[in-house]
């Protein structure tokens, strides 16, 4: 009785081309898809490239010379030169630490007057006072000052004056991975993890559970379509438009701000291809199960978004975390999808770290679709 | 082909159930039989809460019943859902069209959903939109076309292809009455001359008897099924027409009659009051002059409603709400106008409302009636024209107008998460009241909406009828003069809209100033004067007897109400065309 088979496979593609175009339709026409898909990902990479650093650059400091002779000026020259420190010279203890108190300067090198005669006597003794009550930068700012000082002995050293103050083992820093010591290097690539996050779960999550709560599904449910073409046409656009933020991202750290991209861009695409599809499936399955826009959606941000970001090992360390903590990262796709970035941006294609990461991330993506698939029902109740 | 051929449904001892969040079970369908022939349009009749809805979605396959059997077009729907959708379009109340896609991109997505060809969609489209008359607005959005437009092309999203059955819960529901006649004129269109099955869910008891067949719904039971002949036979020799004592508006003695436990049921119309009789004496009628007339379907239901249920009675007239003032108007409009942008939403109203007053504002939507509320109620300002409130003019002393008036707004304005008494207590400390005077108008309040007994139930879980209760409670609480009403029947069922005006009867009895809005031509009849409005423009106003004076004549009924509110509309709309 009926002339064309609803069920065929012709009809099903063009079912399917039908919800995908209708998606891209609303998310062009959406102003507040547009803001969560294109706006936002495009502040996240201005704001984390350029306003949000953890280095410590142009740290303003005292410098208090009691000495005038060449070894004091070589080390307030060491000061002056670097890009770490803003250095100002002052004429006194009192006024530094005025200065520190009123919290113009973050330290102070006190360099004394009896400086070169204790130098020559391979004594030479240079006073940091740091302050501490950023306790992070005060560290940083210790290390580099350090460094300067020692830097300038080295050179004295090396023109043949005679040294004092460094015992028979000589410590050499060297940073592998991130030599410049550039927090970019491992700020930009995180930057992906929240896009893809944002996209894939947040933005998913809200569109769904919108069609829920405006009640678009139930007149799309009586017609020949099927659950899975339901699914399937909200994951492609919202897969493709992760994908253009994953781009995005990746032009940013290449041309803006350097990184270096050391493994290869397959290799990348495919396992944020796999990331993108976990968090579309969290998207997915919190909208179909709590069916409100304002639910879901605080579901998505505490279950992906907050994690990606505080415990992925993006931004803090996952091994200095206690135990208990630690072990609630494994769960979290987020994190293998950063190790996976981070080895892949500044180390390369490290298969020993790839492979087990990736197939973690295949397992979960294969679980969470189909739980959406199996979430969404044609069922109102 | 299966035994059940000849039915488009057959279903038996349909049970379904559903658990609130509180916990309690709540029985939507119980045990309900239900045959639906092929090729004819069956109406599904009930109010609300009835199980109309869930009976719909059962047969669309949207929910799986707890017992029975259920057979949609020979398939039986618990079993196989999608052979039922395949084959079925239906029309969800609120239907979900996507309203950042515009009227043809709408249509696309369900053509393709349904596998239209795309040259049988050359001749189906220019069809639709004849039918429909949105061939003009094809590229304009969904979510920018008014009410009726939308309904109207929920409708046609429904039949880009032809439907073996069609189903259409309450299709009609908050469409002004000019739509709501074209949307009937393209389902009878349907039915009769394109032989297509529909099932049809509705409130109004007018839409009902324009079908072949209806079943009558009511707490979760089905009450009755057959022609529509059959529900109206309920009332035979039952239904007179009784005149008021000369000077008295008809709802006088409409609410008197109403209040009688011997009478079914008493509405005012062209100035008489229209009663259907129970089985037993009715001591209010006696001694009085009826005239019998023939019954009508909404008379046989009430007699059907009635008999299942005792009908909600309301308790007599309201007292306590207390009138100052003087004797001036209640409220004073001059040459009002409001502009949004280039977009003139009223224009140049000039009207008065005298204190005691019900005073209705007809109009379908967009006609301006709710932004002249909102300018009357000092909460939009206007741009320009006199404005006067209880003797206040509204441009100098909004606060103490606003102290004078009470307001309930068209969608639920109080706290879902606070209690009844929360609410209450809070309403009447943002209008200052205190001590002693607030014990006594919360008590006032919950005795006088009968609210006492859910008085610790969180307002969110009130069932409807009593959210607009609690919502007139809180209008009310610090005794204004004037109260507005913004389309308090809207979706409202015939029980709930008969109990809502029996209260505002007694409220202006005790000499409240009651203005509202509504698209229910037939409660202007409950009205002292009303002005009808269209395109925010005053069209006409006077009594209801003045108003009906514009119907023509029409040999079938006498004329009512909205016959002469689309004759003044219509010949509105016209004017302009014969003007360019």
């Amino acid at each position: 009785m009926t002339d064309r088979a609803p069920d065929g496979h012709s009809n099903k593609l063009q079912r399917l081309r039908a919800l995908i175009v209708k998606e891209s339709r609303q998310v062009m026409r959406d102003p507040s898809s547009i803001a969560l898909g294109i706006v936002m990902p495009v502040m996240l990479i201005v704001l984390f490239g350029y306003a949000l650093s953890l280095d410590v650059r142009n740290a303003p400091v005292a410098l208090v010379l009691g000495d005038t002779s060449a070894e004091a000026q070589e080390i307030a020259a060491g000061f002056r030169l670097s890009p770490y420190f803003d250095a100002r010279t002052m004429t006194s203890m009192v006024e530094a630490e005025q200065a520190m108190v009123a919290g113009e300067v973050n330290g102070i090198v006190h360099i004394r007057g009896d400086f070169a005669a204790e130098a020559a006597r391979g004594q030479g003794q240079v006073q940091v006072v740091l302050h501490g009550t950023d306790a992070n930068t005060a560290r940083i700012i210790q290390s580099y000052a350090l460094g300067a000082i020692s830097k300038a002995a080295e050179r004295r050293a090396a023109e043949g004056y005679p040294v004092g103050g460094t015992g028979p083992v000589v410590v050499q820093a060297r940073t592998w991975f991130n030599e410049a010591n550039d927090s970019h290097h491992f700020l930009v690539p995180g930057l992906i993890v929240l896009v893809m996050t944002l996209i894939g779960a947040f933005l998913t999550a809200l569109v769904m559970a919108r069609e829920w709560e405006r009640g678009t599904l139930e007149a799309i449910f009586v017609t020949p379509v099927r659950a899975d073409e339901i699914v399937l046409g909200k994951t492609i656009p919202y897969f493709v438009m992760g994908m253009i933020g994953l781009a995005l991202c990746v032009v940013a750290a290449q041309f803006l701000f350097h990184v270096p991209l050391r493994g290869s861009l397959v290799v990348l695409t495919a396992v944020s291809s796999l990331y993108l599809i976990v968090a579309l499936g969290i998207g997915l399955v919190a909208s179909s199960v709590t069916k409100s826009q304002f639910v879901a959606s605080q579901i998505a941000l505490l279950a992906t978004f907050l994690p990606a970001m505080l415990l992925s090992g993006f931004l803090f360390d996952l091994r200095s975390m206690p135990i208990a903590v630690q072990v609630i990262t494994y769960v979290l796709p987020a994190r293998y999808f950063v190790a996976l970035l981070q080895t892949i941006f500044l180390a390369g294609d490290i298969w020993r770290v790839i492979l087990p990461n990736a197939a973690v991330l295949a397992f979960m993506a294969a679980l969470l679709m189909g739980l959406a698939l199996a979430a969404t029902r044609k069922k109102l109740a | 082909m299966s035994p059940a051929a000849g039915q488009a449904i057959v279903g038996s001892d349909v049970c379904k159930q559903f658990k609130r969040e509180s916990g309690e079970t709540v029985v939507a369908l119980d045990h309900v039989a239900i045959t639906v022939r092929h090729g004819g349009l069956t109406a599904l009749v009930g109010p609300d809460g009835a199980g109309k809805t869930t009976l719909i979605r059962l047969i669309a396959g949207l929910m799986s019943a707890d017992a029975g059997t259920l057979d949609v077009l020979g398939i039986d729907v618990g079993k196989d859902p999608q052979a039922v959708q395949d084959r079925v379009s239906y029309m969800p109340q609120k239907f979900g069209l996507y309203e950042d896609l515009s009227v043809q991109e709408n249509l696309d997505l369900y053509a393709d959903l349904h596998g239209v060809p795309t040259a049988e969609r050359r001749t189906v489209y220019p069809r639709l939109m004849e039918m429909t008359d949105l061939g003009p607005f094809t590229k304009r959005l969904a979510g920018r076309l008014s009410g009726g437009m939308k309904q109207k092309l929920g409708l046609a999203c429904t039949l880009v292809r032809s439907p073996d059955l069609l189903l259409l819960d309450e299709p009609t529901v908050g469409v002004d009455p000019l739509s709501r006649r074209e949307l009937w004129e393209i389902i009878l269109h349907l039915v009769n001359d394109e032989g297509l099955s529909v099932l049809i869910s509705t409130s109004y008891l007018d839409e009902a008897e324009r079908c072949h067949e209806v079943v009558v719904m009511h707490d979760g039971k089905v009450l009755a099924a057959g022609p529509p002949a059959t529900v109206t036979a309920m009332a035979r020799d039952r239904t007179f027409v009784v005149a008021p004592p000369a000077g008295t508006p008809a709802r006088i003695l409409q609410a008197r009659l109403l209040d009688d436990p011997g009478i079914v049921d008493a509405v005012p119309e062209a100035g008489h009051v229209r009663v259907v009789r129970g089985g037993g004496s009715a001591a209010e009628l006696r001694g009085i002059e009826t005239r019998a007339v023939r019954p009508r379907f909404e008379d046989g239901f009430m007699v059907l409603i009635n008999r299942a249920a005792e009908a909600h009675r309301v308790p007599a007239a309201a007292e306590g709400a207390a009138v100052k003032g003087d004797g001036g108007p209640a409220v004073e409009v001059r040459d009002l106008v409001r502009k949004f942008g280039p977009f003139t939403a009223v224009d140049h109203l000039t009207f008065e409302v005298r204190r005691g007053e019900i005073f209705g504002l007809l109009g379908p939507n967009g006609a301006g009636k709710t932004t002249t509320f909102r300018m009357l109620c000092g909460l939009l300002p206007a741009t320009s024209g006199t404005l006067r409130v209880a003797g206040v003019d509204l441009h100098h002393a909004r606060a103490s107008a606003r102290q004078r008036i009470g307001y309930v707004a068209q969608k639920f304005s109080l706290y879902g998460q606070l209690t009844v008494t929360e609410n209450l207590e809070f309403f009447g400390g943002a209008y200052g009241l205190g001590g002693r005077r607030k014990a006594e108008r919360l008590a006032w309040s919950l005795d006088q909406f009968e609210l006492g007994d859910l008085a610790r139930l969180p307002a969110g879980q009130l069932p409807g009828g009593y959210k607009q209760r609690l919502a007139m409670a809180a209008a009310l609480l610090h005794e204004p003069e004037t109260l507005f009403l913004d389309e308090p029947t809207s979706g409202a069922d015939p029980l709930a809209r008969r109990e809502f005006w029996r209260r505002i009867t007694a409220l202006a009895q005790t000499g409240v100033t009651v203005i509202v809005t509504t698209h229910f031509m037939e409660e202007a009849e409950y009205c002292d004067r009303v002005v009808i409005l269209d395109a925010g423009e005053l069209l006409a106003q006077g009594t209801p007897a003045e108003i009906r004076r514009h119907a023509p004549e029409r040999a079938d009924h006498e004329p009512t109400m909205e016959d002469a509110f689309i004759a003044i509309v219509e010949e509105a709309r016209r004017r302009p065309a014969e003007a360019a």
